[in-house]
């Protein structure tokens, strides 16, 4: 049996990164504040005297040259693990995301992938000032060549985060800082993959399927387990976005025929709009319930006095949850 | 065809100290040696292939802008006027080398290797004219400015890997202005790349002329900013394009101490012609300004040179046409004899592995082939 810490999430990012630079001598990260500072969450703590100035670097600020040199250095056959210091930072270089990562294979048919892991941390609840707390992942979605994967705990973190790493092509890979020193969890200290594009179920149920993912996870299994023996909610954590796992979702809504989307993320054109008219055209037979959708408001994200308001809480939750039920 | 001369020919790297707001030049608009001026040190055959594939470039673009006006290809972006500048400058690379270019490089990645039918098929819009094989060009970028930071993180790729390829990168004066230009020259500085940024300063981008881009005197000179050299060479002038190529090149292989490997071009030149096909150049410039420009064609510029050394005289001259016009030609033939790309390549080089979702799209669209044909469909 291999040994395990106890790691919280922004520990396994560590752990996942220091795994994969010790694996492959092409993994590079780098960004602002990386080296020794160690990041300004400590994700990347201790790399830089670990690995040196070649493996681990501070990078000027500039998003657009983060990631367009990633591209350059991804399309040479290196493995680079860029930073965005905050997803609502991350706009400069939306371009070079869009335009480049995504587009490099198939504008080169192949000749030139971009094996990039674009680490940023997202959304809200942080108590944050302005472009601290959004949650994006629909722009990333949106976009074909892209996969985005978010985990949601320590355990996942670092398996999904080596399986981004190793994997061919572009990961837009967001992680929940919400819940980065929420809780621990014990994590092997050897090197693992969590396939990307497999959802998990977090909690089985009959009644109603509740599909999510990253910090939106654990307010969601609260009120699950606060609905416990009066509503059987099924749990399913997306993980990957981008492909997204489609046979595990519609496989447990046709078990319940009624499903709640939960993302911190706004309601219109996000992720939980795709989510529903996919079960209807796979699954309509099965529906017994208007899909429902917790989410974020089509508001800008609020200074945090109100931040607790736009975040989908338990009782919110739970409300949508009731409203899928009752129909 | 690739020429691969790899030795500057003798060229001194101190040209690059030239102070950037001068402009280099070797041959005067008569062909004729400007006082002072090196020649670069090539073998007659070498200017003969010089002249011949700025000749070639001209050719093939009155050609490419025909097939567009005929219906027989998509909007096209033509280069003439700007032959000295890509071929003077992509004569300066050995093979092992990069092209890093935008997307008015067909004469530079001819140069470099790439076939003409390649460039006529990307045109024709078919994306494996794009699929550059095993040369080392990168595929056209078309977002202004947007490869720079591509040429500088290539360059610090190539320097983990202990490689002493350089990367030289195309843009043009417009792209000076966006924030790429920065973001992917200050990182070549900060890190030092063995990178050449080769900028085309044709002085329109579309409509917005050079002085509306920037109130510095010379784009060479914010190469200062950048703590590397930055030099103005008169881009119409293809001796003098080679020459400072070849020692920002030779800079970038093998600077060593306090040199910074990395240096700012500034070619200095002129679009004869529209942005793309579907531009209209007589809305914003005057007829004039264009005739002016013309005066200093690299190319007659560059055949009076040699037919002053007794290089080429008509026989030759003619004869290089013939083969030029042939050469066109067939590269046309060629890349009109291509079919279709099939729908699947559409969908297989998205990702490594094709998503469930992806094969599902690409079943349906096989369906509605299958059932209504291509003719209805697309109807």
């Amino acid at each position: 049996m291999s040994d395990t810490q106890n790691l919280t999430l922004v520990q396994a990012v560590r752990d996942g990164l220091k795994g994969e630079l010790e694996r492959d001598d092409d993994v590079v990260v780098f960004g602002e504040d990386v080296g020794k500072n160690g990041g300004v969450f400590r994700a990347t703590q201790g790399l830089y005297e670990e690995f040196g100035e070649e493996r681990v670097f501070d990078t000027p600020l500039a998003e657009s040259g983060i990631v367009g040199t990633a591209v350059g250095m991804a399309a040479y056959g290196m493995k680079p693990v860029p930073e965005m210091q905050f997803s609502g930072f991350a706009y400069p270089g939306f371009d070079q995301i869009v335009s480049h990562a995504a587009r490099l294979r198939t504008r080169s048919r192949s000749r030139f992938s971009v094996p990039m892991t674009l680490r940023m941390p997202y959304g809200g609840g942080i108590r944050a000032p302005e472009h601290h707390s959004e949650s994006k992942e629909a722009f990333y979605a949106h976009e074909a060549g892209l996969k985005v994967v978010v985990p949601s705990t320590p355990h996942d973190t670092k398996g999904l985060l080596a399986a981004a790493i190793r994997d061919p092509d572009p990961v837009v890979f967001m992680e929940p800082k919400l819940i980065y020193r929420a809780f621990r969890e014990e994590v092997p200290d050897e090197s693992y993959t969590v396939e990307l594009g497999e959802a998990t179920t977090r909690r089985e149920g009959d009644d109603v399927s509740l599909f999510t993912w990253g910090a939106m996870t654990r307010p969601s299994m609260a009120a699950a387990e606060n609905l416990a023996g009066e509503i059987d909610v099924e749990v399913i954590d997306l993980r990957t976005l981008s492909p997204m796992d489609w046979d595990s979702i519609v496989e447990s809504f046709k078990k319940t025929g009624r499903a709640v989307v939960v993302h911190e993320a706004p309601k219109s054109g996000g992720l939980g709009a795709e989510i529903a008219t996919t079960i209807q055209e796979e699954a309509l037979g099965y529906q017994r319930a208007p899909v429902q959708r917790v989410t974020g408001f089509d508001t800008p994200f609020p200074l945090y006095a109100l931040e607790d308001y736009y975040m989908p809480e338990a009782a919110r939750i739970e409300d949508g949850i009731r409203e899928a039920v009752e129909f | 065809m690739t020429f691969g001369y790899g030795s500057t020919g003798g060229t001194a790297v101190s040209v690059l100290e030239t102070d950037p707001r001068e402009k280099v030049q070797v041959l005067a608009e008569d062909g004729s040696v400007v006082e002072g001026a090196t020649v670069p040190d090539l073998s007659e055959e070498t200017f003969v292939e010089m002249y011949r594939t700025m000749k070639l470039a001209r050719h093939f673009d009155e050609r490419a802008v025909s097939l567009q006006r005929q219906g027989r290809m998509g909007t096209y972006p033509p280069l003439s006027g700007q032959e000295g500048a890509q071929v003077g400058s992509a004569m300066a690379l050995r093979d092992e080398d990069w092209i890093v270019p935008s997307y008015r490089e067909h004469a530079a990645s001819y140069v470099h290797g790439l076939t003409l039918e390649g460039t006529l098929r990307y045109w024709m819009g078919d994306e494996r004219g794009n699929r550059l094989e095993d040369l080392n060009i990168f595929p056209v970028a078309v977002p202004i400015a947007s490869q720079i930071p591509h040429a500088a993180g290539l360059g610090m790729a190539a320097d983990y890997n202990d490689s002493d390829e350089v990367f030289m990168c195309y843009f043009g004066d417009g792209a000076t202005s966006e924030g790429d230009f920065h973001e992917g020259l200050n990182f070549g500085g900060v890190f030092d790349t063995p990178t050449v940024f080769f900028c085309n300063n044709n002085q329109w981008a579309i409509s917005v002329p050079r002085e509306k881009q920037t109130a510095a005197e010379t784009i060479a000179q914010k190469a200062v900013a950048y703590g590397m050299e930055g030099i103005q060479v008169d881009g119409m002038d293809p001796l003098a394009v080679y020459q400072v190529t070849s020692a920002a090149v030779e800079r970038a292989r093998s600077a060593e101490g306090e040199q910074l490997r990395p240096t700012l071009i500034e070619a200095v030149q002129y679009r004869y012609g529209a942005h793309t096909t579907a531009d209209d150049p007589s809305v914003y410039r005057e007829d004039d300004e264009v005739e002016k420009w013309k005066a200093k064609d690299p190319i007659p510029r560059l055949e009076a040179f040699l037919r002053d050394r007794g290089v080429l005289d008509d026989e030759r001259v003619a004869e290089l046409t013939d083969s030029i016009e042939e050469e066109v030609a067939e590269a046309i033939d060629t890349a009109e004899e291509y079919t279709r790309p099939t729908t699947e390549s559409m969908f297989e080089h998205v990702y490594a592995g094709m998503p469930e979702r992806l094969r599902q799209q690409q079943a349906y669209l096989d369906r509605l082939q299958s059932e209504h044909g291509d003719e209805e469909l697309l109807e």
